[in-house]
């Protein structure tokens, strides 16, 4: 079975109106998720037998600046019990909001402080949302594509 | 920035005391907001980004072949182990496969990079809780280490030995010599170090049941590596996802089951005995055959041939001055450094850089467990947590 392949056959089945695509590569599947079940699939993903994913590696997003909803959130699960990693994105607007994980895996917390510093994402219901690697009086978002490399 | 103390209007008892940016203990550039009462610690706020430097959005402006050299600058104690992963995560989106040869060159680099990262983080560790002894130890024997990589690579730190398909060059039998010596020698200096610290009363006063965490909270906290390990989850990428051939060799896994930075402490140290036991392994049964991959589009022709075929010298100079070009697609690819699981997420539209890429940092996430640990102890122990975590701020802030 290949990374991530059998907890999106649970989604399509147990919850399928939070799904909205999947696809593949490299033996890596990915899924995507309404935006507002994200928080709801999330907890079940995490405490279902069957997908157990106890491991919130990471969370980033990427930016398309020229789509509708430009930013997509990445998270990439990974379960102890199965070896098994799933990554999941969701589409969201300039500032999103998107559900906080941070009430499902504490390592949500630092990193969704990242993507709102480097991307301008907001989360809703994150604990702390403050900007955690540039100034506090900061007001760019440095990995948004429009932000240059040079200035001048 | 505030003053470095301050004394609490509402409670007299509490108060704020600022550690860092730069300070002996922080091991780098890490500052600490710490609201004490008396020797208590109340709260404890991390403050991050003194080292950060962008290096995802530098990524997004580089070639693949040009971000080597970044990874070395992350965690800068073993950059040797850092070149590996991003090379690996480059392979996977490409779907390259390199020659055994260069895979077990690639396992020495990573338990080579481990057992400095660990000696590093043992002299230092022991010095933040008084015991100086250990360090000029770790210290003597780093620069043996150091030699060995300085010799292999051409630098001691901005070492960038891998190449998409390959390695800068091949090892040669005389450093194999040299690094047979090393190996049969480190048990014995692993032996005297721990005969400085394993028994050492006030090196256990200070460390058992201090900084102790559990296994499922360091699990919800992201912390890999280690210091996770201590905590009685046994998760090593090397057995869990073996890459470069890892499970071709025989080692241990250890594991604690306090948690606490004792546990942490036995768990580097058993890690640099199997590393040697895998250099062990490697140096006696190193493949033969070609290091690097055939294929002109994306790994440097051979010089001889540049200067003779016009066809290698077309693909020399479009592999250095535009870079090979990569498939459009998204892939995820982690190994275990010295200090937990280092991943890279590369997303590409096709093209010679990458759209995006992500740096999967352990020890940002382990780093986040901090104020887990410190809250409700004593200050002191503050200095020895952080040491015991092994962060490295380049890596932490990127």
């Amino acid at each position: 079975m290949q990374d991530g392949q059998t907890a999106i056959e649970w989604i399509r089945k147990n919850q399928p109106d939070a799904l909205v695509s999947s696809g593949e590569y490299g033996g890596q599947h990915w899924v995507q998720i309404e935006r507002r079940a994200l928080d709801r699939v999330c907890r079940e993903l995490k405490e279902n037998a069957e997908t157990s994913y106890d491991l919130l590696l990471d969370v980033t997003a990427t930016h398309w600046p020229d789509e509708e909803e430009p930013m997509e959130m990445v998270y990439h699960l990974y379960s102890l019990e199965r070896n098994d990693r799933l990554r999941i994105k969701v589409r969201c607007g300039d500032e999103g909001p998107v559900p906080s994980l941070a009430g499902i895996w504490r390592s949500a917390s630092w990193n969704e402080r990242e993507t709102y510093d480097m991307f301008g994402i907001l989360f809703d219901g994150h604990p702390d949302l403050r900007r955690i690697l540039m100034p506090d009086d900061y007001t760019d978002f440095p990995l948004r594509k429009e932000f240059p490399l040079y200035r001048g | 920035m505030d003053s470095t103390i301050q004394r609490s209007e509402e409670n007299p008892d509490i108060v704020t005391v600022n550690m860092g940016p730069s300070h002996p203990a922080t091991h780098g550039v890490l500052r600490l907001v710490l609201k004490l009462e008396g020797e208590r610690v109340r709260e404890c706020v991390p403050h991050l980004g003194y080292l950060h430097r962008g290096m995802e959005k530098i990524a997004e402006n580089r070639t693949y072949l040009q971000f080597i050299p970044y990874t070395d600058r992350m965690d800068y104690l073993s950059p040797l182990a850092a070149n590996v992963g991003i090379a690996l995560a480059i392979e996977n989106l490409l779907g390259v496969d390199v020659p055994p040869r260069c895979n077990a060159i690639r396992v020495i680099c990573c338990e080579l990079a481990r057992i400095g990262s660990h000696m590093l983080w043992l002299g230092t560790h022991a010095l933040d809780l008084g015991a100086a002894t250990v360090f000029f130890h770790t210290f003597k024997d780093r620069e043996w280490h150091y030699d060995l990589v300085e010799d292999l690579t051409g630098a001691r730190l901005t070492t960038s030995f891998t190449r998409v398909g390959g390695m800068l060059h091949d090892v040669e039998e005389k450093w194999l010599g040299r690094l047979s010596e090393f190996i049969a020698e480190m048990p014995r200096r692993i032996d005297d170090y721990e005969s400085l610290l394993t028994k050492n009363t006030i090196w256990l006063q200070r460390t058992q049941g201090v900084g102790a965490i559990t296994g499922p909270d360091a699990i919800a906290f992201g912390m890999t590596g280690p210091s996770l390990r201590a905590a009685g989850v046994e998760y090593d990428l090397r057995k869990k996802r073996p890459y470069c051939g890892y499970e071709k060799y025989t080692f241990e896994i250890p594991t604690g089951s306090q948690g606490d930075i004792y546990d942490r402490y036995l768990v580097r140290i058993e890690e640099m005995r199997q590393s040697v036991k895998i250099l062990e392994q490697v140096t006696g049964d190193l493949p033969d055959g070609p290091v690097n991959i055939d294929d002109p589009k994306i790994f440097l022709p051979e010089k001889k041939k540049v200067l003779t075929s016009m066809e290698e010298l077309i693909h020399q100079f479009m592999i250095v001055t535009e870079g090979f070009e990569c498939p459009s697609g998204e892939i995820y690819h982690s190994t275990e450094v010295p200090k937990g699981e280092l991943g890279f997420y590369i997303v590409s539209t096709g093209g010679r850089e990458p759209y995006r890429l992500r740096i999967r940092s352990p020890s940002f996430n382990n780093l986040s467990t901090l104020p887990h640990l410190v809250e409700g102890g004593l200050v002191a122990d503050v200095v020895a947590n952080i040491a015991s975590l092994d962060p490295v701020m380049g890596e932490v802030d990127r």
